[in-house]
């Protein structure tokens, strides 16, 4: 294992300071326990390495490397300049208390390291530990803001190295805050990794382009991150309503745009493109419940992507401030968010501080509505028609961090057969990430998709193969993973590409509500067709 | 000399209370920040069991929420006493934290009982003249000698792990060490002072009496002992006075971690009272400086976030 033999090492050379190495990982469960059954992880092209600031194996940012003194000053100057805002009550009140507390009162017990799905499955490599980065922060801090002695809180140099290697260090964290939850003091790494980014983004205009360019800022011009516009969405919502029609024997339709409706729903808009049967089976539930909901076609509101949640402050904020005004122009009730953990924790938990006055329009979890529908007896079920073992994912987004842990569990009582639901282990808000959280599920540039792939969602993988330890591993077995969150699926359905999962051992993923579809007895049987999917 | 030994101890008790209170100040003078809670949530009352939250129920904002005190206050204790959170994820840690931190907990309740017995002899004399008074005098020394031993013990063991433990060493600073061996230090020789001079505790109720009656009378040991107890009364003074300056005092901080952060799951009510606050923060200045932000340091948070976006 190449290992940075300690914190100041951030500071010196350009070569990469960590390489994750198979025979460092724990292998995975059968039958992934072999090298050979393990796909090769692209490197870096020698010309990347040469051009951009490179950490370890992969890279985010698309950082370049400096060509002179001035721009080597600049980044530096910068990144201080956005450290000294990001401890200022006006520049950041948002995140002020929590980001001083975490600053100032780390122990540095290490106690979070094992939480960490990235540093575990890595090889337990130093770089990655959740503490690593928050440590070079506030040695900057107190060196080149406070002016303390190294005496108090160790040494570290200041320099472009440090500065960019830290900044594209904050992307090797999916900010799932699982490392929060084990601190003893109440420190918040993944928090921190957050505010670098903002520092990073907010005040030296440096993020990923899929999360800014093609993500926050396309949103707010075009009205999706996915480049769709109204029009588009109301095309392939039509077609949708087509397919699902067709498929389920029901005809469905999607209402637009109704005024004074009860329930405004928000899909992420990656579904409609990628997953358009959660949309379908949305529609058909909904409609078959007897609600008064409809979508709406005026941008933002048809994508409830929000990728400043990830990275940057003031993107967030616009991008919640006008999914709220929508909702308060048409005058629904309450505004429903559908299978999108991010969309989820984005609209209804942090911009809950944020929204006053008409647009503060409630906001509820798309599950906790199902479980009501569900357990409500107003759709007739039949649980034998879901007769495959079934895991669950809980989104973090979701669960960790908006308690929202039963309602999923109550519907999958009630729609699977008994004895077919097994939980992963650990579960619940105490779940590991998919690997894809914070944006990564979206970011492939370079060879950054194999390290997601290889390093941030090995855990799940491990997870999901434990979970159906007692299965027979084969694609004439199908098993199912129901993951209720866009970026979540997308993480895992790449998961199992990369490893070619779905024919090997006969793992497929989905959403929860075409399972629910699924165990609906009005609905033409085998809505799930595994056979597709091969 | 005991004079001197008064105006040290009385100046570290208001340099004490002084930084924490400042400490206390400065974090709840802080302004609102959005939400961030962590689940479990302690005070979710049956729901905290799995995690579960107010966001669970159908139309929540139409339900009365139910805030468990009782439950929040019982995760604080379990928390604060028995350190479970290191207890369940970092055991190597604990084994030496643990003790560490209980027997500062029950040093300060040594000084507690000693406080009080001075009060009780202050307005009731004939009871601490009574089997009562000597019953807090073997309260005192179980206690205090229990927490010098396993502070000690506990101070040791943490300094030795810092310097051999690979995962630690990288992290720690000289002030950590410093830290540690102060309480070392101190705690060696209030132990040494308890075993050479003042095993009855006898001495050091004294001067807490003293203390707390503002008497400031002489201490009754002569030579050597006077120099014990003297140095002992001084670095326990320095250390006290020590402690709100440095990231010792995270016992501060954990608790507005944990209330105003973790814990903090209090919704935004339409027309509720954070509404007024959240406006007056959407007045503050943005002043980051990246292009598609553009602060000024004149446009406002509300305005940043709600001004047309160039297509």
């Amino acid at each position: 294992m190449k290992r940075p033999p300690s914190v100041k090492t951030i500071a010196k050379g350009v070569e990469p300071l960590a390489e994750v190495l198979w025979e460092d990982q724990e292998p995975l469960p059968p039958p992934f326990d072999k090298a050979d059954t393990e796909p090769g992880f692209k490197r870096l092209t020698e010309k990347a390495g040469q051009t951009l600031v490179v950490l370890d194996d992969t890279i985010a940012l698309n950082i370049p490397v400096p060509e002179s003194k001035e721009q080597e000053e600049k980044l530096v100057n910068g990144f201080i300049s956005g450290l000294r805002k990001s401890i200022s009550a006006e520049d950041n009140w948002t995140f002020l208390q929590p980001f001083m507390l975490s600053l100032e009162h780390c122990a540095k017990c290490q106690t979070c390291s094992d939480s960490c799905h990235i540093y575990l499955e890595s090889g337990r490599n130093p770089l990655y530990r959740p503490t690593y980065r928050s440590e070079i922060l506030r040695r900057i801090y107190l060196k080149y803001i406070k002016g303390k002695s190294r005496w108090h809180h160790g040494d570290i140099d200041l320099n472009w190295k440090t500065v960019t290697r830290l900044i594209e260090l904050s992307y090797r964290c999916n900010i799932c805050r699982r490392c929060a939850q084990t601190c003893p003091i109440g420190c918040d790494n993944a928090l921190m990794a957050r505010e670098i980014r903002k520092i990073a983004s907010q005040e030296m205009g440096i993020a990923p382009k899929e999360l800014h360019e093609n993500g926050s800022v396309l949103q707010l011009k075009v009205g999706s991150s996915t480049g769709m516009n109204s029009l588009v969405v109301k095309d392939n919502v039509d077609f949708i309503d087509e397919d699902t029609s067709e498929i389920t024997g029901i005809e469905v339709h999607t209402p637009f745009d109704k005024k004074g409706a009860e329930i405004l729903l928000v899909h992420n808009a990656g579904e409609i493109m990628a997953w358009p049967e959660n949309v379908g089976s949305f529609s058909l539930i909904f409609q078959q419940a007897g609600l008064d909901w409809c979508m709406s076609s005026e941008a933002p509101a048809y994508d409830g992507i929000n990728y400043g949640v990830f990275y940057d402050d003031v993107q967030f904020a616009r991008t919640a401030v006008r999914h709220a005004k929508v909702a308060a122009e048409l005058g629904v009730k309450k505004i429903v968010i559908a299978e999108c953990g991010h969309a989820n924790k984005a609209l209804t938990v942090i911009a809950d501080r944020l929204l006053t006055g008409d647009i503060n329009v409630p906001r509820e979890n798309a599950i906790v509505l199902l479980r009501d529908i569900v357990c409500s007896g107003k759709l007739k079920l039949d649980p034998s028609r879901n007769d495959f073992p079934v895991t669950l994912h809980d989104p973090c987004n979701m669960v960790r961090l908006m308690g929202i842990v039963k309602p999923q569990r109550d519907i999958l009582e009630a729609i699977l057969p008994p004895g077919r639901f097994r939980e992963m282990e650990p579960h619940g808000v105490h779940n590991f990430c998919c690997g894809g959280g914070s944006g990564f599920a979206i970011m492939s540039g370079h060879n950054f998709a194999d390290w997601r792939h290889h390093v941030s969602g090995r855990r799940k993988f491990r997870q999901i193969l434990e979970a159906f330890k007692d299965e027979p591993m084969d694609p004439e077995h199908p098993k199912y993973v129901c993951a209720p969150c866009s970026n979540c699926k997308g993480q895992i359905r790449d998961i199992f590409a990369y490893y070619g999962a779905t024919k090997k051992a006969g793992l497929h993923y989905g959403g929860l509500v075409e399972l629910i579809v699924n165990a609906m007895v009005d609905v033409k049987p085998g809505y799930i067709n595994f056979e597709d999917e091969m | 000399m005991s004079i001197v030994l008064y105006i040290v101890a009385y100046a570290a008790i208001v340099v004490f209370f002084g930084a924490v209170l400042l400490r206390v100040v400065f974090w709840t003078k802080m302004p609102a920040h959005v939400r961030w809670e962590l689940y479990p949530v302690a005070h979710e009352g049956k729901k905290a069991s799995y995690g579960g939250s107010y966001l669970e129920e159908p139309e929540w904002w139409t339900k009365q929420r139910h805030v468990s005190l009782w439950a929040e206050a019982k995760a604080m204790f379990i928390e604060i006493v028995f350190l479970a959170a290191l207890w369940e994820h970092n055991r190597k840690m604990w084994f030496r934290s643990f003790p560490f931190h209980f027997g500062l907990y029950l040093i300060i309740s040594a000084t507690g009982v000693m406080v009080f017995a001075s009060l009780l002899a202050l307005v009731w004399p004939a009871a601490i003249a009574s089997w009562f008074g000597g019953l807090l005098q073997v309260v005192t020394i179980v206690l205090g000698f229990a927490g010098m031993v396993l502070s000690l013990f506990g101070a040791a063991g943490l300094i030795h792990r810092r310097l051999t433990d690979e995962d630690l060493r990288d992290f720690t600073s000289a002030s950590d060490i410093f830290n540690l061996l102060f309480f070392v230090g101190a705690f060696g020789l209030a132990f040494i002072t308890w075993i050479a001079i003042d095993h009855d505790f006898s001495l050091v109720s004294y001067f807490v009496y003293n203390l707390v009656s503002f008497k400031m009378a002489a201490i009754p040991v002569h030579g050597t002992g006077a120099a014990l107890f003297g140095l002992t009364i001084i670095s326990l003074s320095a250390l006290l006075a020590y402690i709100p300056m440095t990231h010792m005092s995270h016992f501060v901080g954990k608790y507005f971690a944990y209330h105003s952060i973790r814990w903090n799951d209090a919704p935004n009510l339409k027309n509720g009272k954070e509404e007024e606050e959240i406006e007056g923060l959407l007045t503050l200045p943005v002043s980051w400086s990246a292009e598609h932000i553009g602060g000024d340091g004149k446009k406002s948070w509300a305005q940043v976030a709600t001004e047309e976006v160039k297509k």
